[in-house]
């Protein structure tokens, strides 16, 4: 069999029915056998939106999420999002087209070194030297990629490889000497940890992103109701935990929550769960006092005690280590400890100034989403207008390019979503700079009828950047987006619809009208620039 | 070995094309610093060893065993204690050797139970085998001579007695 078809049906095999990408010269062996294929192909608009893409589609369908591109340009212009895929620890397989074997290492037309230049944000690669190889590191990749601590693994394919004549066969099993992630939580270990959960005063849980990819939800409900331990999250940790739920308290973080960063450090104990407790988690891990006990738990053995020193590490997946848990865990009184982070919790208000206040936007809209609502954030203020002020009810999804914070991550990761998952609400939040690092995905958007709908804050800067500028060099430069398009009638040019919002009293109908239109919708609110991040 | 927060560490990895780029691209990425770094094939051609001697506290020793063993073709990392351990390096030297100083010249090499592999009327060259002391102290032997060329292997390493790296638990795994 022709190796590219017998790649296509690796992928079938793997159960894969969407792929994200752009063709090219040297990946068109693999496009033929696509094209006689019954898997679905979005060609995006550019090579990173196809990775981001992928990235959605995995984070929401729990399954790997595919991209491809060809040799040179193609695979470069692909790094940005493998290397966003990378930090937020998103399974991909990324496949990508290569210069005939014989030319390898000549400069030869649209040649890079894509393995050499992924080592460090891919959790594998291999470049193919012999088709017979083929099946192996498919199977591989698919199984490193979805397993362990998930991420992209990328193969690149010489040209000759993919045209080559391989024997069909698809191997059922996996064997890799040097991987063997760890599943079940070591017993000693998790009796240490319950015995240090039954002797603190004040215990708190730090629920990270590992929670969303392990699905680990049930489990942490179950093990923070039965403890009676209240729960805090990281930005990437959203939506781990019911928000309308008592133990629930907040959001973390430089950008987070202020009294959820105090709840930190009143505690005597805290239970990480699935967090790498990150620079911009931690603050410079200031919040954390020195005599707090840790207990850590993360499939990562690398990410326990690499930021903090960690009293109790737990290594497997938190799914399989919370169920051991919940199995023994004795309920705490913690009516006095949860009594005082109550108190603690201030009420958002929301003021209504000269154009829109994007926080109230946000609040208005997430009223308005139903129960299984995914929001999708880009980065910078817009981010955390929306991190802060989207209600994770039990069911909905919050996304963002938490550890990378990559600008144009937005748009193509709900595009992702909406594709994975076509009867949920998927709401793309993004700033008017972000919008432009990924708009030409409106494309995409149109030609694919994707019923998604985004809510661009305009501010005409880079808001983000102008803020810090002004609060540590009292003037701010080079951030203004001057005569940035009309927002409206560029989607009108794709044939989306749109409103503009310059006032927050035209909000609820912008948006009504936003999620009962059929197909995409653009809602451009007009913001000030001066508003404020938190 | 901890002399100076040196540590000597063997590792398994999988005898593939790209393997040495990656890690020694971790240490460059990570900040690490290594002394040095020997490598070859093992008893099961499929399998390459590393030797590798890095400086760093506990908290960085740490760290680089953990970032080792996530690269999926590092099988096993281990840390060689010196006093158990057999440590060898292979040293080339090329030395000034006139008439006069060629026999004394001879006569260390013969009580470090190196090897003359090369004469010319101006040098002569020297094949040592030994830990780093005992190169260490030859090479500052050599210097009044007028040493003109050194080249070293790096540290290359295994345990004392029967005990095989194989046999070690992957690193993280617990009992
Ligand atoms: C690709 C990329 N380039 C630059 C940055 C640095 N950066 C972080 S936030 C930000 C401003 C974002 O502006 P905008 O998209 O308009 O959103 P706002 O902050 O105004 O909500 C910038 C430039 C980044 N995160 N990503």
């Amino acid at each position: 069999m022709k190796a590219a078809e017998a790649i296509v049906k690796f992928l079938v095999e793997e159960g894969v029915d969407t792929v994200f990408g752009y063709p090219g010269g040297y990946i068109v062996h693999v496009y033929e056998a696509l094209r006689k294929s019954d898997i679905r192909h979005i060609l995006v608009r550019q090579e990173s939106a196809a990775a981001h893409s992928a990235n959605g589609y995995a984070r929401v369908s729990g399954k790997t999420g595919v991209c491809i591109a060809t040799s040179g340009p193609g695979a470069t212009n692909l790094i940005t999002g493998v290397a966003t895929a990378y930090m937020d620890s998103i399974p991909l397989v990324v496949l990508t087209g290569q210069v005939p074997s014989s030319m390898i290492g000549r400069d030869v037309f649209q040649e890079a070194d894509i393995k050499g230049a992924t080592e460090s944000f891919t959790k594998h690669n291999y470049l193919v030297r012999d088709a017979k190889d083929l099946p192996r590191i498919f199977r591989e990749a698919f199984h490193i990629a979805s397993t362990g601590r998930p991420g992209p693994v990328l193969i690149d394919l010489p040209h000759d490889i993919q045209a080559a004549d391989i024997p069909y066969s698809y191997p059922e099993t996996v064997h890799i000497s040097g991987y063997k992630p760890t599943v079940k939580g070591h017993e000693g270990q998790i009796k240490r940890a319950l015995k240090a959960i039954a002797e603190s005063e004040r215990p708190l849980i730090l629920a990270g992103g590992g929670v969303n990819l392990a699905r680990a939800h049930t489990e942490l409900l179950y093990f923070s109701e039965k403890s009676g331990i209240p729960v805090v999250h990281t930005l990437m940790g959203k939506g781990a935990f019911p928000s309308n739920h008592p133990h629930y308290v907040g959001m973390i973080g430089t950008h987070g929550f202020s009294y959820a960063n105090e709840a930190v450090s009143m505690a005597d104990l805290v239970v990480f769960i699935g967090a790498r407790i990150a620079d911009r988690t931690a603050g410079g891990t200031q919040i954390l006092p020195e005599n707090m006990r840790i207990v850590h738990i993360d499939v990562d053995p690398a990410e326990i005690g690499k930021i903090v020193g960690t009293n109790i590490p737990i290594v497997g997946d938190l799914r399989v280590i919370l169920k051991q848990m919940n199995e023994k865990i004795k309920k705490k009184d913690t009516s006095a400890w949860l009594e005082t982070l109550r108190a603690m919790k201030t009420e958002e208000t929301y003021e209504t100034g000269r154009l829109v206040n994007p926080k109230k936007a946000i609040r208005i809209l997430s009223g308005k989403l139903s129960d299984t609502a995914i929001m999708v954030a880009d980065v910078g203020q817009n981010q955390f207008w929306a991190a802060r002020h989207f209600e994770d009810l039990p069911g909905r999804k919050f996304m963002a390019s938490g550890g990378m914070g990559t600008m144009g991550y937005g748009i193509p990761a709900a595009v992702g979503a909406k594709i994975a998952a076509p009867d949920r609400q998927v709401v793309a939040v993004c700033g008017d700079g972000g919008f432009q690092m990924s708009m030409f995905e409106l494309g995409t958007i149109a030609a694919n009828e994707i019923d998604l709908k985004i809510v661009l804050f305009n501010n005409s800067h880079l808001g983000m950047v102008r803020e810090i500028q002004n609060r540590v060099f009292g003037q701010n430069s080079h951030t203004a987006l001057d005569k940035n398009p009309d927002f409206v009638m560029l989607a009108k040019a794709y044939g989306i619809s749109g409103v503009r919002v310059e006032k927050d009293e035209d909000l609820k109908s912008a948006f009504d009208q936003a999620l009962s239109h059929k197909g995409p919708f653009l809602v451009e609110c007009v913001v000030d620039p001066d508003e404020s991040t938190l | 070995m901890s002399v100076n927060n040196r540590h000597v560490l063997s590792v398994l990895v999988e005898n593939q094309a790209g393997v040495l780029s990656r890690v020694s691209g971790l240490f460059s990425r990570r900040g690490y610093n290594i002394d040095s770094l020997s490598v070859g094939v093992t008893e099961d051609p499929a399998i390459s060893r590393m030797t590798i001697v890095v400086r760093g506290d506990s908290y960085i020793l740490e760290q680089i065993k953990k970032q080792l063993n996530k690269l999926i073709d590092v099988i096993k990392v281990i840390e060689l204690d010196k006093d158990r351990s057999v440590f060898r390096e292979l040293m080339l030297i090329k030395v000034n050797a006139r008439e006069n100083t060629r026999a004394s010249i001879i006569e260390i090499v013969d009580i470090f139970r190196a090897s003359v592999v090369d004469v010319s009327s101006e040098t002569l060259t020297v094949e040592m085998t030994g830990d780093e002391d005992k190169i260490e102290a030859f090479i500052d032997l050599m210097k009044p001579y007028g040493i003109r060329e050194i080249v070293r292997t790096g540290l290359t390493a295994l345990e004392r007695g029967s005990k095989e790296i194989q046999s070690y638990k992957k690193y993280g795994e617990e009992d």
